[in-house]
């Protein structure tokens, strides 16, 4: 498999939407829907095309900086090839979402959502330390513009907010990164950029514990876990559905790779040191997160708290260093992919409907969308962990992993279980259940469209809570080699 | 003695004879385009010039001044400047002034200045042309003739670059006297220990009187003034030919002298260094006027870039500091140029002030979207966003730091930065946002030139972003031909 040409595809077919508004007003998002499937089939063809046993599907290695040995270095494992399939197909569904929200400026809105994605397929892909650092960023400016053009009514602060919390960790991330270079240089001689040569590095622990500090922060800012979270709110909130499906579905998902590629991955011995933090701050990141999006009467606000919680479960199950833990984190992340970005779009469908995101301005809407409820108790079931659906499976793994390394600490993030009963629930019966709000008389259904892409994130959850087993395949090799597991 | 030094100072020679040629061409036939193209041509030439002028071996000419590779880049850059100020100039004075073509020979003049400057090597050839430079920047400053602003800037920058000029001068006498030599390389150490004081006073004054040109803290009050008062194409030249020249200058003195095995020097340099990322920040985040805030920011910027006249003292081989330097400068020529050719652009039709203020940008991109492009693309830069050159030369910054082990120089480079997203950032905004519908906002007519050099520049910035080792390669080249 090609990933420079799955990357550059992605970028020429952001400049071709751009430009093809021109032509037709609509034009550019069937460019966006139609470059998301190639991308899709692409991958999914790439994993199937491989034989059972395959741990790399695809490596890619081209001089870029010689001066300070950056290359491009590009490799998809089992975890990379899972996360790139993940963005094409939240690709699809955020151009379904916004299908037709956005009013205005269309080529330049599929423009920034292909790029976005780009920069995550990089991400996932990225073995060349700088790369890494470069695509990191590069999917953090459209997002930026998605937020900042395209928001709702407080998007200012929003979309500053956003760029402030990951660009400033991400500053970190990149000293860290260079002082890991230049102790690598000091000790052999050879500048180089290289994932596999830095891991190598032999460091005093003292200053290893530091630099694993750098890239902590940065990936804990974007995954988001207490206490850097506070971003995450008023970015989900403000942003177009779009815009939240992306960054709940797959932008998240680039904290709990970094956690486990470079955090875990480069400073082994580090990161066992400081377990039992990164444990403690995911079980207080699920109680927190429950606990706040309880109390919220906003819909997208409700479900970004959610997020919270639920990435909560991938630091716990990620610091529990054992395997099982590690899969419960991995198929979490999946898993979240699917559900959340199904919930972000019905929050953005009813506030298209309503115009509103206020949970007291709903009530009700089974009655009047069937369809929309049915398919909103799904997703929140799902969000709940309910058993035969993917969520339950990567919360349950990473539990059960966690109660092995701290009894303690899992027990008060298993009571986070219910705490999301309480509020998944809560928000079914504020919004589609109880009494029919007087105001709203009338809304538009789903339709085929919707549907489409909502019945293929319901296929997604069953599949991953009924057999797992693709998922854990492909993720096994790659917790093997981190070389941390079972200590 | 052979005459290869001719062709060592080919370049400076064209310039000085292309003056001439202007003003006889000006006193004979009065014509705008005529002395603009003219201009182009002579500058062209004379940077077409430099790979001779460096092949021809970069020797110490009358120990005055060395046109090694390092000096002869930074020709080069002052060079571009130079062509683009001319070019973005061009209908801008048409608007405000009656008589343009003189504007030319000061350009002219001033590079000449800048191009002595970062090849002196001796007291004299430095102090001749930062003057040469400075005058001409007197001028250009207050061209148009109607408006105060540039008036008051002018004066501004008249009195205080004269102060900063006398107490060089002052402690060059007091270097002199302490070392009995003017020349960069041998005066390293006083004679005797009686002379020790004045050496260090004398030092003392002429790194504060570099400071000021240089706009560090705390010696940068005149800068957001003069940069708002100055017509825009004017401000892109004081902001990259002036600094940079004063730069390139210091680094050869610094690495020259040897000054900074002194702690106390190397101290001085890193809390001047501290000072300027962290107010120079801060201050352009209390800012609604670009050219302020572009003004701050540039404060802020040569405090970035003294990191890698610090690493001198730490690594036994300037080649480092040299290559941060000028990979640096080069970004922060291409940037600061953009964004002032911008503004250029946007401010053709508006009689007297610039378009400067933020609220003028608002809704850039959806009324001239390749303008607000570049406009990004230059604040991301000057911000430090990969994909952008700034970002290439940040990361030059890091490295050097790392290898020269400035913990807390870095630090505050760190903090600098962050900062500075902000309110880079808040340019961006303003742009993406809806044009206001009141019709309170100004209209204006960008002119094609003005759009072309400066998506020109915008290009290279995402090249160079994503492609910087044809760049690296070259300044490499450069260092490695010729040494020390």
């Amino acid at each position: 498999m090609n990933i420079l040409a799955l990357i550059m595809g992605l970028l020429a077919a952001g400049i071709a939407a751009a430009v093809s508004e021109r032509i037709h007003e609509h034009a550019p998002r069937w460019i966006s829907l139609i470059a998301f499937v190639v991308a899709l089939i692409y991958t999914i063809s790439a994993w199937l095309g491989a034989g059972s046993g395959t741990e790399e599907y695809a490596r890619q290695v081209f001089p870029w900086i010689p001066r300070f040995g950056i290359q491009i270095y590009l490799v998809l494992d089992g975890l990379s090839l899972m996360l790139v399939a993940l963005t094409a197909f939240l690709g699809i569904v955020a151009v379904v979402s916004s299908w037709s929200e956005i009013s205005e400026r269309h080529g330049f809105f599929q423009f920034n959502i292909l790029w976005v994605m780009a920069g995550v397929v990089g991400v996932f892909s990225a073995f060349d330390l700088f790369l890494f650092f470069f695509f990191w960023e590069v999917m953090l400016i459209p997002m930026y513009f998605l937020i900042a053009i395209w928001g709702h009514e407080n998007r200012a602060y929003a979309a500053t907010k956003f760029f402030l919390f990951t660009q400033i960790s991400g500053l970190l991330m990149l000293f860290a990164i260079l002082s890991l270079v230049y102790f690598n240089y000091d000790a052999t001689g050879v500048m180089t950029f290289d994932y596999f040569e830095l891991r190598n590095t032999s460091l005093d622990p003292g200053v290893a514990w530091w630099l694993m500090l750098g890239f902590f922060v940065a990936f804990i800012t974007k995954l988001p876990s207490v206490p850097v979270h506070t971003w995450l709110p008023d970015a989900h909130t403000q942003a177009p559905t779009a815009g939240s499906v992306i960054l709940a579905g797959i932008l998240l998902k680039t904290g709990g790779y970094g956690v486990i590629r470079f955090a875990v991955g480069l400073f082994p011995e580090a990161s066992q040191d400081f377990a039992s933090v990164g444990m403690l701050l995911g079980a207080l990141s699920i109680l927190y997160g429950g606990y706040m999006a309880y109390s919220q009467s906003d819909f997208k606000r409700l479900v970004a708290y959610s997020s919270i919680a639920h990435m909560g479960f991938i630091l716990l199950g990620v610091y529990a260093f054992n395997e099982i833990a590690m899969q419960g984190a991995i198929v979490t992340m999946v898993a979240h992919g699917f559900s959340t970005a199904a919930l972000f779009m019905m929050a953005g469908a009813l506030q298209q409907r309503l115009h509103s995101r206020e949970l007291s301005k709903m009530g009700g809407l089974w009655v009047l969308a069937p369809r929309m409820g049915a398919m909103t108790l799904f997703f929140v079931v799902a969000s709940v962990g309910m058993p035969g659906l993917g969520n339950f499976v990567g919360e349950f793994l990473a539990l059960l992993g966690a109660f092995q390394s701290h009894v303690p600490l899992t027990i008060a993030a298993a009571i986070g279980i219910v705490v999301a009963a309480v509020y998944g629930l809560s928000l079914m019966q504020r919004a589609f259940q109880g009494v029919p709000n007087p105001d709203v008389s009338e809304i538009e259904d789903f339709g085929a469209r919707e549907m489409a892409v909502m019945i293929l994130m319901m296929i997604g959850l069953v599949w991953l809570g009924v057999y797992p087993q693709h998922v854990l395949n492909l993720s096994a090799p790659v917790i093997a080699s981190l070389g941390v597991v079972g200590l | 003695m052979s005459l290869a030094w001719v062709n060592s100072v080919m370049p400076q020679l064209v310039m000085t004879v292309g003056l001439m040629v202007l003003l006889l061409v000006v006193a004979f036939r009065r014509s705008h385009a005529l002395a603009m193209t003219l201009t182009v041509l002579i500058l062209v030439v004379a940077g077409a010039l430099i790979p001779q002028s460096i092949a021809s071996g970069g020797e110490e000419v009358f120990g005055l001044i060395r046109l090694d590779g390092y000096g002869q880049f930074f020709n080069g850059l002052f060079l571009l400047a130079a062509i683009v100020t001319v070019l973005i100039s061009f209908r801008y004075l048409e608007h405000r002034a009656s008589n343009c073509e003189e504007f030319y020979m000061l350009i002219l003049t001033a590079t000449l200045g800048a191009m002595v400057m970062a090849a002196a090597t001796h007291f004299a050839t430095l102090i001749l042309g930062l003057e040469i430079l400075s005058i001409s920047l007197y001028a250009m400053i207050c061209y148009p003739q109607e408006g105060r602003l540039p008036l008051e800037a002018a004066a501004k920058y008249l009195v205080l670059s004269g102060v900063a000029s006398t107490t060089m001068l002052f402690g060059m006498a007091l270097i002199y006297a302490a070392s009995g030599s003017l020349s960069f390389s041998a005066l390293g150490q006083p004679i005797d220990s009686q002379g020790d004081n004045y050496y260090w006073v004398g030092q003392g004054m002429l790194i504060v009187g570099l400071a000021f040109k240089l706009s560090l803290v705390p010696f940068h009050m005149w800068t957001p003034d003069v940069y708002q008062g100055a017509p825009a194409p004017v401000t892109g030249f004081v902001a990259t030919v002036s600094k940079g020249a004063v730069f390139a200058a210091l680094l050869r003195y610094i690495v020259m002298s040897d000054v900074l095995s002194n702690a106390s020097v190397a101290l001085g340099i890193s809390i001047i260094a501290v000072g300027s990322m962290v107010v120079g920040n801060l201050l352009a985040l209390l800012e609604k006027n670009i050219k302020r805030i572009l003004a701050f920011s540039s404060i802020a910027h040569v405090g970035y870039l003294l990191i890698a006249l610090l690493v001198v003292a730490e690594l036994d081989d300037p080649g480092i500091a040299r290559e941060t330097t000028m990979v640096y400068l080069a970004g922060y020529f291409l940037m600061t140029l953009a964004a002032f050719g911008v503004i250029s652009a946007l401010s053709i039709s508006s009689n007297g002030e610039d378009n400067e203020q933020l609220a003028d940008y608002q809704g850039l991109f959806w009324r001239h979207p390749i303008l607000a492009a570049v406009l990004t693309t230059a604040a991301l830069s000057l911000a430090g966003i990969p994909l952008t050159m700034g970002f290439i030369a940040k990361f030059y910054l890091f490295a050097a730091g790392v290898q020269g082990t400035l913990w807390i120089l870095l630090w505050a480079l760190v903090i600098g930065s962050a900062i500075g997203i902000y309110y880079y950032l808040r340019i961006v905004f303003t742009m993406t946002q809806s044009v206001a519908t009141d019709g309170s906002m100004r209209a204006y007519v960008a002119p094609k030139e003005t759009v072309v050099t400066a998506g020109v520049l915008g290009a290279a910035l995402i090249l160079f972003g994503v492609y910087p080792t044809p760049l690296i390669e070259l300044v490499r080249g450069l260092i490695t031909a010729f040494g020390a």
